[in-house]
């Protein structure tokens, strides 16, 4: 490609782009293209789709705004970015929802070629904004073009129609920013080419937008540099792309796999958990069944009925889904089998906002069953770690037979990180033995160190015996309303919970053992929380970090921990329901840190919430 | 595996004390399905009961066999996952009219639209037992319960036809004082391929006693019930010399050698509807035996198979194939 003109090169960090359009305008596979390409070139990266509940809101309006973050960075990152330093708004009414984020001096691209009276009106614009040019362009590096003709021109001798052709403008966008932030071409060229080989007209007219958009930065001033953003120095290794919901279904496959078992996912689709089961739906070749139930209730129900036949069974919702799950969890305690409750939480309560993500579902998970129901809690904190976390709830369900839930939300299931391949022989098995014929141990005999019971499969012969929700008596299960027994059976199952504590790894406690404050967090927070820390590490503050896999039993070093600390805060994405845990459990007199916006932490918001707490 | 021939009923009373109400219709029914397990060939340890809540539902403490006392009306639900994960087993599922057809009504009917291959014993004596008489989706409208003083107003499901509209490939009826013929039924419905559901009329003795009297009594019961068998003529009476017919869209009385054939593998289930809804007290005696017995495609089976068929196309996959699949990069 001739060059017109000579801009220089320049090496940036860290920037942050989001793509923001209408739900058709084909955001996310934008993202996820920059994504990819960014990940191929080594960068360090972290993603945030932000989507609405409607699939095809009414085009041009304020709540049909589909946007995607992407955050690329030759450092070690751990959030998708608080501002971007780019915004490309595709039509009025993603400027009007996006624009008070974008960074002051950033770079702002419209499609000029959508801001037209009716789109004015759609996103409720009573005038014009791009009337005030030269404000914009005081602020931003404004970049106003016509996407649309731009695309119209670029696939003309194509042979499709204007509203197919138009389609492609996207990929012009994509194919601008390639160029201002020096990507290459060839993974995206080679994905069109996957995927739409078998329309020729269509890959056609998709390349020429990509190229279009190449040409059209190039040639024109519209950056007065170009960017360069090298390599990140990750551990060495194998690397792939990997989102939360991703990582979780490999977790599960691979705890499976570990555990020499096969894989029963019972689910019923729901937002943000979908993609669990879509996942797992394609690994039948692992041993995976998958099976969508009629309803909340019976995917577990039909989970615990494959477990009890000697399946791993495993259950996957959002919050409203677990709270229909509730009894047959107390039935799960009750016979004390193994079985994984995946919950990709929402922001709640009822309906709530499927699309946006809240970490309201602990109280739930820790309290939500009818008697005394005790169930470790598992927790995953960046979307590569799902995969970890999915193998640890795995291992403490089939180990102490017992069912366990792992908490993920929307943030994590959505976004994406580049994941460290682990080499399969590096991942510990899980010991796991069904009684065979000749076993003498009665069904509600137990493990004198883990207090699990044997899992003995039906089709074992001369083991037959009967379960269920009745409460049983030590050692035999047959039904007993002994008071006694029934007081036994109730310490029994909380202490055989409480015993999985004994198996954690040490607390990593990030900064020093001792100082002023030690941020406490769970799940999704994680990436925020270090971000704010390492921040607080630079200008000198004693600010250490804990972030907790485990959440229920706690472990057995966090009383300790958090005592050589003068103070204790906790951030959640909900009113302070991991705080009020630790409250009761510990009685320390802990700070909590909320918020209710459907949105993940800032770091720099995290940051200013420490300092204030440190100058208080 | 057990010597699976040789079995005798006793073999599968377990050691548990049975704790149903003197008088009971579900003693005549677990003595009846103890006898059909230990004729049917299956390994004892092969048997896997499941059950809801209810009377009925306690069925599997008394069976000794692999058994599952579950929640509710999630029955199906269970017993699907316990059948897919181990087509093996020999999966019967226990339940009454308030358990299936009240609170588990969503599971039943998703468990017949899908056709696993399981069985279903649904004890129906149109009351709520458990929770000491209240009137259920069975009961008769204008009935005393506890929880309809003065009459119950609530139409009643009717268990056939909710069967056969929701598809099950096989559905039956028989009554718990008539042995014979509910060993027949139960062995008929193992012998189905698909999912079975059987309809038990059975009796509470201390809820709704005599609910099925005008229609299972010795007295009576001759000349009010016909029992369908597949292929033969639909007749009754005690010489057997009495007999039912279709008439265009009507079902009349006629004499034995003018009865229509029966036949359960009608795909559409039109006269199976017809005959299943009529009035209990009209002269038109009341069927039982086997309302329909189709073949069509098992789910278990269809699981495991595409199961297999994806293996076979993209090889077994191993941890390192799970990890290592998708777009990688290197870092050195």
């Amino acid at each position: 490609m001739a060059s017109t003109q000579e801009i220089p090169l320049q090496q940036v960090d860290d920037v942050v782009i989001r793509f923001a359009g209408d739900s058709g305008d084909g955001m996310q596979l934008t993202g996820n293209q920059f994504t990819n390409t960014s990940a191929l070139l080594g960068n360090d990266i972290a993603t945030f789709p932000d989507y609405p509940a409607e699939i095809r809101a009414p085009i041009g309006t304020v709540f049909g705004v589909s946007g995607f973050q992407v955050r690329f960075s030759s450092n070690d990152i751990h959030t998708p970015g608080d501002q971007p330093d780019v915004l490309v708004a595709m039509n009025p009414a993603a400027l009007k929802v996006n624009l008070c984020d974008l960074k002051e001096g950033g770079t702002l691209i419209v499609n000029t070629g959508n801001f037209g009276d009716r789109d004015l009106a759609k996103a409720h614009y009573d005038s014009n904004p791009l009337d005030d040019a030269d404000e914009l362009a005081d602020k931003y590096n404004f970049i106003a073009i016509d996407l649309n003709e731009a695309t119209l021109n670029a696939v003309a001798d194509c042979g499709l129609t204007n509203k197919q052709a138009l389609r492609s403008k996207n990929l012009l966008a994509l194919g601008m920013l390639y160029y201002a932030y020096s990507r290459p071409l060839d993974t995206t060229e080679k994905w069109l080419e996957s995927k739409f080989g078998k329309k020729p007209e269509v890959l056609e007219a998709n390349l020429k937008a990509l190229r279009a958009g190449v040409m059209i930065a190039e040639n024109s001033e519209f950056f007065a540099t170009q960017y360069k953003v090298s390599s990140a120095p990750l551990a060495h290794g194998t690397y792939r792309n990997m989102g939360g919901n991703a990582a979780l279904s490999m977790g599960l496959v691979a705890g499976a796999k570990l555990a020499n078992l096969d894989l029963f996912y019972g689910s019923y689709p729901i937002t943000p958990a979908s993609d669990v089961l879509h996942a797992l739906a394609r690994y039948k070749n692992y041993g995976v069944t998958t099976y969508q139930a009629e309803d909340e209730i019976a995917a577990i129900c039909s989970s615990i009925g494959a477990s009890w036949a000697g399946s791993l069974g495993v259950t996957g919702t959002s919050g409203p889904g677990l709270a229909l799950k509730g009894e047959a969890l107390g039935l799960s305690v009750m016979v004390e089998q193994p079985l994984v409750v995946v919950n990709v939480q929402r922001a709640g309560p009822s309906t709530g906002m499927p699309t946006k993500t809240e970490q309201s579902d602990l109280n739930q998970a820790i309290f939500g069953r009818n008697g005394e129901a005790p169930m470790p809690i598992v927790s995953c904190s960046s979307p590569g770690d799902c995969f970890e976390a999915a193998i640890e709830a795995v291992r403490i369900a089939v180990t102490y037979m017992t069912p366990v839930i792992l908490l993920s939300d929307g943030y994590i299931g959505n976004g994406a990180e580049p994941f460290l391949v682990p080499d399969a022989s590096s991942l510990p098995k899980i010991a796991n033995e069904f009684a065979k014929e000749g076993d003498t141990r009665q069904p509600f005999d137990r493990d004198p160190e883990t207090l699990a019971r044997p899992w003995i499969k039906p089709g074992t012969p001369g083991l037959e015996h009967r379960v269920g929700g009745l409460e049983k008596s030590e050692g035999t299960g047959n039904v007993s309303y002994e008071a006694e027994n029934h007081e036994r059976m109730t310490m029994l199952r909380e202490q055989k919970v409480n015993g999985i504590a004994k198996s954690y790894k040490p607390l990593e406690v990030f900064g020093e053992d001792s100082g002023d404050i030690l941020v406490l967090g769970w799940g999704s927070t994680y990436g925020a929380i270090r971000g704010a820390v390492e921040r607080c590490h630079r200008q000198g503050m004693k600010v250490s970090q804990v972030h907790l896999r485990n959440i229920w039993p706690l472990p057995l070093d966090l009383k300790d921990v958090l005592s050589k600390f003068d103070k204790v805060v906790i951030p959640e994405l909900n009113r302070g329901q991991l705080n009020r845990v630790i409250r009761g459990e510990y009685l320390l007199d802990t700070i909590s840190i909320s918020k209710m916006q459907g949105k993940p932490f800032g770091g720099a918001e995290l940051f200013e919430h420490f300092q204030n707490i440190l100058n208080a | 595996m057990s010597p699976a021939t040789e079995y005798k009923k006793k073999d599968f009373v377990s050691d548990q004390e049975v704790r149903w109400c003197p008088g009971c219709g579900d003693y005549a029914i677990l003595a009846g399905v103890q006898q059909v397990f230990a004729s049917l060939g299956v390994p004892k340890e092969n048997f896997a009961v499941v059950s809801g809540i209810g009377c009925s539902s306690r069925f599997p403490y008394y069976m000794n066999t692999y058994g599952f006392h579950t929640i509710h009306g999630r029955a199906p639900a269970i017993a699907s996952g316990v059948k897919i994960a181990n087509p093996d087993l020999d999966v019967w599922i226990i339940t009454g009219d308030g358990d299936a057809l009240s609170i588990g009504g969503n599971h039943i009917i998703h468990a017949m639209r899908r056709n696993l291959n399981i069985k279903v014993l649904l004890f129906n004596n149109r009351i709520y037992g458990l929770t000491k008489g209240q009137y259920s989706p069975t009961t008769v409208p204008g009935k005393v319960t506890a929880s309809s003083p003065y009459g119950s107003l609530d139409q009643p499901f009717n268990p056939i036809a909710l069967a056969l509209g929701a598809n099950a490939s096989f559905v039956a009826r028989t009554v718990d004082t008539q042995p014979k013929h509910l060993k027949e039924v139960l062995a008929a419905a193992h012998a189905h391929k698909g999912f079975a559901f059987v309809e038990i009329l059975q009796n509470c003795v201390i809820f709704n006693d005599g609910a099925f009297e005008h229609i299972v009594d010795r007295k009576v019961r001759d000349d009010r019930q016909v029992d369908l068998r597949d292929g033969q003529p639909m007749v009754f009476g005690k010489e057997l010399d009495k007999g039912v017919r279709f008439a265009g869209n009507s079902i009349e009385l006629c004499s034995a050698d003018e009865a229509s054939n029966w036949n359960a593998s009608e795909a559409t289930s039109a006269d199976a509807m017809r005959l299943c809804q009529g009035s209990e007290t009209a002269d038109i005696p009341v069927p039982i035996g086997i309302f329909k017995a189709i073949e069509r495609l098992v789910l278990d089976e269809e699981i495991h198979q595409q199961v297999a068929a994806t293996t076979e196309k993209l090889g077994e996959g191993t941890l390192e194939s799970l990890l290592n699949a998708g777009e990688t990069w290197d870092i050195d």
